[in-house]
């Protein structure tokens, strides 16, 4: 089963280019399966579900998001694998910009679109740094010179990915990207298998629930800003 | 790795061959202060925890280092010269062979037609993917009479096609003297001002209405934006085939358009339906069901009738004016 781990920031366009790598993979008869990973709420399991792809959607609720997805990923491969997807694809939302899905040998994509502004790439941290293949979408919208200064950032940040354009409304790049997926990682299970980069640290009172502020309700890791 | 000595020499001295250096770092969020200390002596002495919020593993950004200096590498290499781009026939959606050879050259005009759905964006992704019988239509491209090298599919600094359609707009707040500058700065050209001049002229010169180099990219008309991403297209962008979907009528000198492409020694291939701007074309391709069915190349008695039609234009064009300077039009 190939593997891979789609991340990007919200609204980037994940989904939309997924669902068009899917049309193309599905004209290969290929099975397919996707696990969205999101925080409260989510109706793309049901976009999914009517390409007729395997869906598994996991809301993190009151957790951190990419804790909630190192926890649950291994047995999401499972479930893929003994459902017997040729294809599995995780999705989620990197949403503090410094944590990460990727996974070492793992296929790792980021989507990061041309009107999030010429900034964002160096504010993303290993989710864009470290990802393998970056697509960068909404490239129908801005001009030429926009988009070549975009990819320029891009290519800043992360020198050695192959960094694509591609339209997630027209589909436009989606059958490039497509046979880049056909050399995706090819694995059973993730035992064993380390995360990229570690993620964020928190372990503090607000973890556990506090909500009152000020000094004497914080205890654990804890840190001040210099003022 | 391409130059150990950059990575010895004082950090100070590199910055001034490599500024780019410096915002590469930055943009991983790390301080640079120049000095004495090699850059190799830099890199070993971060500080872990200080990477570790910033989210950097320190062996990946050594990697990262040094398949950027690369990239800088290959940006000043002079690129390959595209002298002729050679589609050879696939087929269509029904299988049908398109049986054909067709080589474009710099400075040819060529218009795709056909209704929406027929093909047409496949036909170009064609050409920027740089298809070997690996796309749906089993087209094949080759560059210079060659199966081409695979960079040219993946490359952000050799991309074969520039693209501009009528959807697209500037988005971005900067004027257009310091938009056009930071696109210069990316593709670290050695005058950025002078193109940045030549820029703004040309654009003015294709523009209905003129727009001084202060005026905010997203403040510029409709078609002052165009202007100003044609000029930018055939003097900056380095991609030696231009992409292009319609040009609108308004605001815009769609003939001097297509002559600064074409001087610029660009393959231009233009996606439209208006009378006057097929038959500038030097040949059209006409796409149904996926494949190209036909190639009409613009005859003399075409070209004899676009300039009939260019007169119909201005007179439409005169008439235009006429509403924009509050006149009457009883009289036409």
């Amino acid at each position: 089963m190939r593997f891979l781990t789609i991340s990007g920031p919200p609204s980037s366009g994940k989904t939309s280019v997924i669902l068009r790598v899917i049309e193309a993979l599905q004209a290969h008869e290929k099975k397919i399966g996707v696990v969205k990973f999101d925080c409260l709420l989510t109706d793309d399991d049901i976009l999914y579900a009517k390409k007729g792809v395997l869906v598994k959607k996991g809301l993190s609720g009151a957790l951190c998001p990419d804790h909630y997805f190192v926890s649950n990923i291994e047995a999401c491969v499972t479930w893929g694998h003994e459902n017997g997807c040729e294809y599995l694809i995780s999705e989620s939302a990197g949403l503090c910009n410094r944590c990460s899905p990727h996974i070492k040998e793992i296929t790792a994509v980021c989507v990061i679109d041309n009107l999030s502004g010429i900034g964002t790439p160096k504010k993303i941290g290993p989710m864009l740094k470290s990802a393998d293949i970056v697509i960068i979408t909404k490239g129908d919208i801005v001009s030429q010179a926009e988009r070549e200064v975009f990819a320029s950032r891009v290519k800043q940040v992360n020198p050695g990915a192959i960094i694509m354009n591609v339209n997630g409304i027209t589909g436009q790049g989606a059958f490039e990207l497509t046979s880049l997926f056909e050399n995706a990682s090819d694995i059973e299970t993730l035992k064993g298998k380390e995360l990229r980069f570690s993620m964020p640290a928190a372990l503090c009172s607000y973890c556990l629930g506090e909500t009152r502020i000020g000094e004497e309700h914080q205890t654990g890791n804890i840190r001040k800003m210099e003022m | 790795m391409k130059d150990t000595a950059l990575f010895h020499q004082p950090l100070i001295e590199a910055l001034v061959d490599h500024p780019y250096i410096e915002d590469f770092l930055t943009s991983f969020g790390l301080i640079v202060k120049p000095g004495s200390e090699s850059l190799q002596h830099y890199l070993d002495h971060l500080d872990p925890d200080n990477l570790e919020d910033l989210g950097i593993d320190a062996e990946q950004l050594r990697q990262s280092l040094n398949d950027f200096l690369d990239g800088m590498l290959a940006i000043s290499d002079p690129m390959d010269k595209v002298k002729t781009l050679t589609i050879i026939g696939g087929h269509d959606k029904s299988g049908t062979a398109e049986n054909l050879e067709l080589t474009l050259k710099p400075g040819e005009i060529i218009c795709i037609v056909g209704p929406t759905g027929s093909g047409k964006s496949r036909l170009l992704a064609d050409i920027e993917w740089v298809a070997q019988g690996d796309t749906p239509t089993g087209r094949k491209i080759s560059i210079n009479g060659q199966v081409p090298d695979s960079k040219w599919r993946f490359s952000t600094e050799h991309k074969l096609v520039a693209q501009l359609s009528q959807n697209m707009n500037f988005v971005m707040d900067l004027s257009a003297e310091e938009f056009i500058r930071m696109h210069a700065e990316s593709r670290l050209v050695t005058n950025p001002e002078e193109k940045v001049a030549q820029i703004l002229k040309q654009a003015n010169e294709l523009a209905g209405e003129q727009f001084a180099p202060d005026t905010p990219v997203t403040s510029l008309s409709g078609g002052q934006s165009r202007a100003l991403m044609i000029a930018d297209m055939a003097i900056l962008s380095k991609s030696p085939i231009a992409l292009i979907d319609e040009i609108e009528n308004a605001g815009i000198d769609r003939k001097k358009a297509l002559d600064l492409l074409v001087q610029e020694e660009k393959i231009i291939l233009m996606a439209t339906h208006d009378p006057i701007l097929a038959l500038m074309g030097d040949r059209r391709l006409v796409i149904k069901n996926g494949g190209i069915a036909k190639i009409i190349e613009s005859s003399d008695a075409e070209r004899k009738n676009l300039i009939i039609l260019e007169e119909l234009d201005n007179k439409l064009l005169a008439l235009r004016n006429r509403i924009r300077t509050g006149d009457t039009l009883e009289n036409i």
